[in-house]
């Protein structure tokens, strides 16, 4: 629903580009912006002429967040005839995210997809003849922005905003009916325990929150996939990234059956890596479930991560794998570096560009995850890749994981308010009031509207009437 | 001979609490309006509870009075009993409830309607609805020659009645309640009639159905009545009604039905009754299939809960008198469509009724009615100008909601004639909105009733501020004297300048205040305050703040109460007025009705198909409509915008 809210967003592209601007528009943008920038010059934005530029830093709590340069456009000279203030972030991504972060805790709406262009064209600064492509616009972007939110949602976090939301509209559904049924239905009592669930239940949603806040919440970053024959040690590689034992790893081939999925940060880049069961034609049933969801991830990942056992030759698995990657961005990890090598990286090379695979798209690197060796050059080797364009972070990704953030933040200042009135001895119908919209924003999160739950409820749960 | 053939300006069919309402708006806003009725008898009859009223619909009944209705007014001259209901919590979610003496307020009703001005009540069986292009086609027989029927321009002209005489009309309202093709059921006793074993009207629907109307089969059910004389009421709990009774109706005198009040008792089933229920299930025409329609959730028979809430060991059974002057007691809580041999057996376990002799069993009743989404939020159909409805036949349950829709139906009917705009009540305005807007933009499958739940701005649409809300508009649709209008705004005068006088109020930190705030358990003050402020406190009340308030002029209690109520939760309502603003803002924007969906490329697929299905009046109605997303919101908007400026 499109409110006249104060909005806000990254309005560059979320690569490392070294630059990237925040746009904020609306009424209280200026107020917004005030309250987290400081300039040089000790002026308020407020008291800035429209159309300057101003340097000066984007404080929390005392510490400096970013050098920024700040503009302002005063309505009606600006893209969306509202007052718009422009960030000029100067650190980066992360950076970039938690001013805008900041932004949206002091009072700004994360923007929807084409929203200023939107307002731009109903506050009639744009022609009619772009009104086609705005509605377009539109219409792609909510409805990739929904898929991507919803689909890279971690299961075990969904999971668990689904529990939460149970809990709440049970609580919601059960004074509703009281209301609605008094003479059957008593409410005694009812506000004290309903402040221990309510505590239990803001316990777990700032987990949720803590998560989020170290981008943990979403599969975001590079989507990468490790690959390999079985044995290679796909998942001896990936416990030496992550530092710590996930990956159940024997010497038995074919151990790692399902796929396994991690966070890891080298330097300022997220990676979302998959580890998944070794390649190999099997009669095994749930081995072949395994095989085949690692040749789905293959497909599409953003980096492969390709380990090859190089004490014993290529054989027809590695055959396959090299096939089913064909276009991809590779790594090649020449894995047991620490034992006697038969593989030759020239060779190799030879084998790949004769089966399509193009020079640029991969490089190699020794390792020996036994030995915990080769992970520096492993980590030189991907920022260079990002740094050089070769490998990037979807941004679509990174706003969606800001919009279900915003959710979160949302529901517990709901849930607070739900305290605080049951602190002032308010009456159970006030309850429901900030319930309802906890629960809202919470479906917000994992994409469920709340249409007819509250009866559903209300009907299945408890009996009513006459 | 020609049959005969007459003119006026409303029909309306059906004389229950719907078809009432609305042809009292409609002579009253000064149309000739004919009622008709299968039983004159049997006008305003309630042939379930004997109660007006409850949580949600008493701030339906207290809404519509506040538009010049009349079922507020007469259930104020016929209860026996009243309780206002939630009165521990919030003030929004207070409300009326009353126990009516059901033959005096059919007697009332039926009074009223007789008196009333441009009415005439006539009994007869409606049969079919007739369009101008059917008069077109009509001779002097009254009979229509076959002719090609035009779907896309159906205005409506008037109904032909049973013995096949025809009113031409320029408006007609259905309230049908529940007798379209009615069937009861009690067990295996399978009765084709309407309520209370009335004739049916078994015509209509076919009537309907040519007119490319869809008709849906809904049920619902009541408990049996019992002799008084056969009842052990020292086995069962008194419910005894308010010490101090509030009317229903703003025109009301609190002073004129402080009645003596007749009691209502309270008692349980238990575990041999559900045995009974239990053993008897295949016997239940619901349970054994027999039963095609729908039946609502939120009213379950006893057999319903029993298997539903297994893990209930007792339900509530509320025995209440239909009546002074009859015997018969209404038994709350237990409707079912069991046979007669199951039911006696069952009441039979419930303390105080083990001698129970039984003077009406309880029966389910199947109807036809429409799918609701065929109409605008106006009540008028969307394929056929002119012709209105209201009540059960919409899809709803309940007297209240039935009442609320036809007043509604009616007045947009006098409307219509008039060529005025018609009124439409959003959400934010009255429960009366909620109810009509869930109607016509959501996909109900059962029976529809009013719930406090369905309200989201529920803080401000309070039963006690109704007439704040509403009188205006029913002055101005002409069912509000100038008089009763210009009370309301005098009201409305000293509620805001005695807000203002507390807030600027300022009370002194002085040892008379701490005090008095020590006395009432109130914590003292650090620094100045007002009067307003102090009046926010849990603790505090208009009442207790009289001691240091000197310069207080005595005002009406009705002022009082909103004074409190507005400065007692000023922090929430101001939080729902903000929503609200929100609200209006989609509510504003209208749709053309002339909108062609299939020229915006952008909708996705499922959008466009409801839109076209719904087609809502505004933007607010349209994101209301399951399949709808915020992007296609604003891809409307664009659009809108778009053709706006072309």
């Amino acid at each position: 629903m499109i409110k006249t809210e104060t909005i806000a967003a990254i309005a560059t592209s979320l690569s490392d580009s070294g630059i990237s601007i925040i746009r904020i528009s609306g009424e209280d943008a200026v107020a917004i912006s005030d309250r987290v920038f400081q300039s040089k010059s000790g002026k308020k934005i407020s008291e800035f002429k429209s159309h300057t530029i101003h340097y000066g830093h984007i404080i929390h709590q005392n510490e400096i967040v970013d050098e920024v340069m700040v503009s302002f456009m005063k309505s009606p000279n600006s893209y969306t005839t509202e007052d718009t203030v422009e960030i000029n972030c100067h650190g980066g991504v992360f950076i970039t995210k938690k001013v805008l972060h900041l932004i949206l805790q002091n009072g700004a709406r994360l923007a929807m997809p084409g929203e200023f262009t939107k307002r731009a064209f109903l506050n009639g600064r744009i022609d009619l003849s772009k009104a086609e492509a705005i509605m377009d616009i539109i219409h792609a972007d909510n409805e990739f922005a929904l898929q991507i939110g919803i689909k890279q949602l971690k299961g075990s976090v969904s999971n668990k905003v689904k529990d939460l939301r149970d809990k709440l509209i049970f609580e919601i559904a059960f004074i509703e009916s009281a209301l609605d049924d008094p003479e059957h239905i008593s409410l005694d009592g009812y506000s004290n325990s309903l402040k221990e669930k309510l505590l239990e239940i803001l316990k777990e949603l700032h987990k949720i929150e803590e998560t989020a806040e170290n981008g943990k919440i979403m599969k975001q970053g590079i989507r990468t996939v490790i690959v390999g024959k079985p044995n290679a040690g796909k998942s001896s590689f990936l416990n030496l990234l992550v530092g710590e034992e996930k990956a159940i790893v024997t010497d038995i081939a074919g151990t790692t059956r399902d796929a396994l999925e991690e966070y890891i940060k080298i330097g300022e880049i997220g990676f979302h890596v998959i580890d998944t069961a070794g390649i190999r034609k099997t009669k095994d049933e749930v081995e072949k479930i395994g095989v085949s969801k690692a040749v789905k991830f293959a497909s599409d990942a953003d980096l492969i991560l390709y380990v090859v056992d190089s004490s014993v030759p290529l054989d027809e698995n590695d055959m396959e794998i090299i096939d089913m990657t064909v276009g991809k961005k590779m790594i090649i990890l020449f894995n047991k570096s620490d034992l006697d090598t038969v593989l030759d990286e020239k060779e190799v090379e030879n084998l790949l560009i004769q089966k399509n695979h193009q020079k640029e798209d991969f490089r190699f690197i020794k390792i020996s995850a036994k030995e915990k060796e080769g992970l520096d050059v492993f980590e030189k080797t991907v920022k260079d890749m990002f740094f050089h364009g070769e490998i990037s972070i979807q941004d679509e990704v990174m706003i969606t994981n800001i919009r279900q953030q915003e959710a979160i933040m949302d529901t517990i200042a709901s849930l607070q308010f739900v305290l605080k009135s049951i602190e002032d001895n308010m009456p159970e119908d006030f309850l429901t009031i900030d319930l309802m919209s906890a629960y809202e924003s919470l479906g917000k999160i994992i994409g469920e509207e709340i249409g007819e739950d509250l009866v559903n409820e209300i009907f299945s749960k408890f009996c009513m009437g006459k | 001979m020609s049959r005969i053939r007459e003119k006026t300006d409303v029909c309306v069919v059906g004389a229950g609490h719907a078809g009432c309402e609305a042809a009292l708006a409609c002579a009253r806003m000064g149309l000739n309006t004919i009622m008709f009725t299968v039983s004159v008898d049997s006008i305003a009859l309630m042939p379930c509870n004997p109660n007006v009223g409850g949580s949600s619909k008493g701030h339906l009944v207290r809404e519509l009075d506040a538009l010049g209705g009349e079922m507020g007014k007469n259930i104020d001259k016929t209860f026996i009993q009243s309780k206002m209901l939630n009165i521990s919590k919030g003030p929004a979610v207070h409300s009326l409830r009353a126990q009516a003496d059901k033959a005096e307020y059919s007697r009332a009703m039926r009074k009223v309607l007789e008196n009333q001005d441009h009415l005439t009540i006539k009994q007869a069986e409606v049969t079919q609805l007739l369009t101008t292009d059917d008069l077109a086609h009509m001779n002097d027989q009254n009979e229509i020659e076959e002719y090609e029927r035009d779907f896309e321009n159906l205005t409506i002209a008037g109904v032909k009645i049973f013995t096949g005489a025809v009113y031409e009309a320029k408006a007609v309202i259905l309230c049908t309640g529940t007798y379209l093709k009615a069937r009861c059921l009690c067990g295996e006793a399978i009765t084709y009639t309407g309520p209370n074993g009335l004739q049916p009207a078994n015509h209509l629907t076919d009537s309907l159905k040519s007119l490319g109307i869809e008709m849906r089969r809904f049920k619902t059910g009541t408990p049996a009545r019992m002799d008084k004389r056969s009842i052990d009421f020292s086995k069962m709990e008194e419910q005894f009604g308010d010490e101090k009774i509030v009317p229903f109706s703003f025109s009301t005198n609190p002073e004129d039905i402080q009645i003596e009040q007749v009691s209502c008792w309270l008692t349980y089933t238990n575990k041999n009754t559900h045995d009974i229920i239990k053993a008897n299930l295949d016997r239940s025409p619901i349970y054994a299939g027999i039963i095609e329609g729908t039946g609502p959730r939120y009213c379950p028979s006893i057999e319903d809960k029993v298997v539903k809430f297994a893990d209930k060991e007792r339900h509530q059974v509320f025995i209440e008198p239909e009546g002074l002057h009859t015997n018969e007691m209404y038994v709350g809580g237990m409707s079912s469509s069991l046979p007669e041999d199951v039911q006696l057996a069952m009441y039979r376990t419930v303390p105080g009724l083990e001698n129970c002799k039984i003077v009406r069993n309880a029966y389910a009743i199947e109807y036809d009615c429409i799918n609701p989404v065929q109409l605008y939020p106006t009540l008028q159909f969307k394929r056929v100008k002119g012709l209105f409805s209201g009540g059960q036949f919409n899809g709803s349950s309940g007297y209240e909601e039935a009442a609320a829709q036809g007043l509604i139906a009616g007045i947009n009917a006098g409307l219509f004639i008039q060529n005025k705009e018609q009124i439409v009540l959003d959400r934010s305005q009255a429960y009366i909105g909620v109810l009509i807007d869930d109607l016509v933009t959501k996909e109900n499958f059962e029976p529809y009733r009013m719930m406090t739940s369905r309200a989201e701005y529920r803080l401000l649409l309070r039963q006690d501020n109704a007439d704040l809300r509403l009188r205006e508009i029913g002055y101005r649709v002409g069912l509000v004297s100038e008089e009763q209008y210009r009370a309301v705004l005098e009201k409305k005068e000293l509620i805001d300048a005695e807000i203002k006088r507390l807030k600027e109020t300022s009370i002194g930190a002085n040892k008379e205040t701490q005090n008095f705030l020590e006395k009432h358990n109130s914590s003292t003050l650090k620094t100045g305050s007002n009067l307003s402020e102090i009046l926010c406190r849990p603790e505090m009340t208009y009442e207790i703040l009289k001691e240091i308030d000197e310069k207080r002029e005595p005002l009406p209690e009705d002022v009082i109460e909103q004074v409190e109520i507005e400065i007692k939760y000023e922090g929430y309502i101001k939080r729902q007025i903000h929503q609200v603003e929100q609200y209006k803002k989609m509510e504003k924007k209208r749709i053309p009705s002339d909108i062609n969906y299939d020229d915006i490329k952008s909708l996705r697929l499922e959008a466009r198909q409801k839109l076209k299905l719904y087609q809502p009046i505004n933007v607010g109605q349209a994101s209301r409509i399951s399949g709808v997303s915020p992007a296609d919101i604003s891809v409307i908007l664009v659009y809108l915008e778009h053709k706006n400026k072309e």
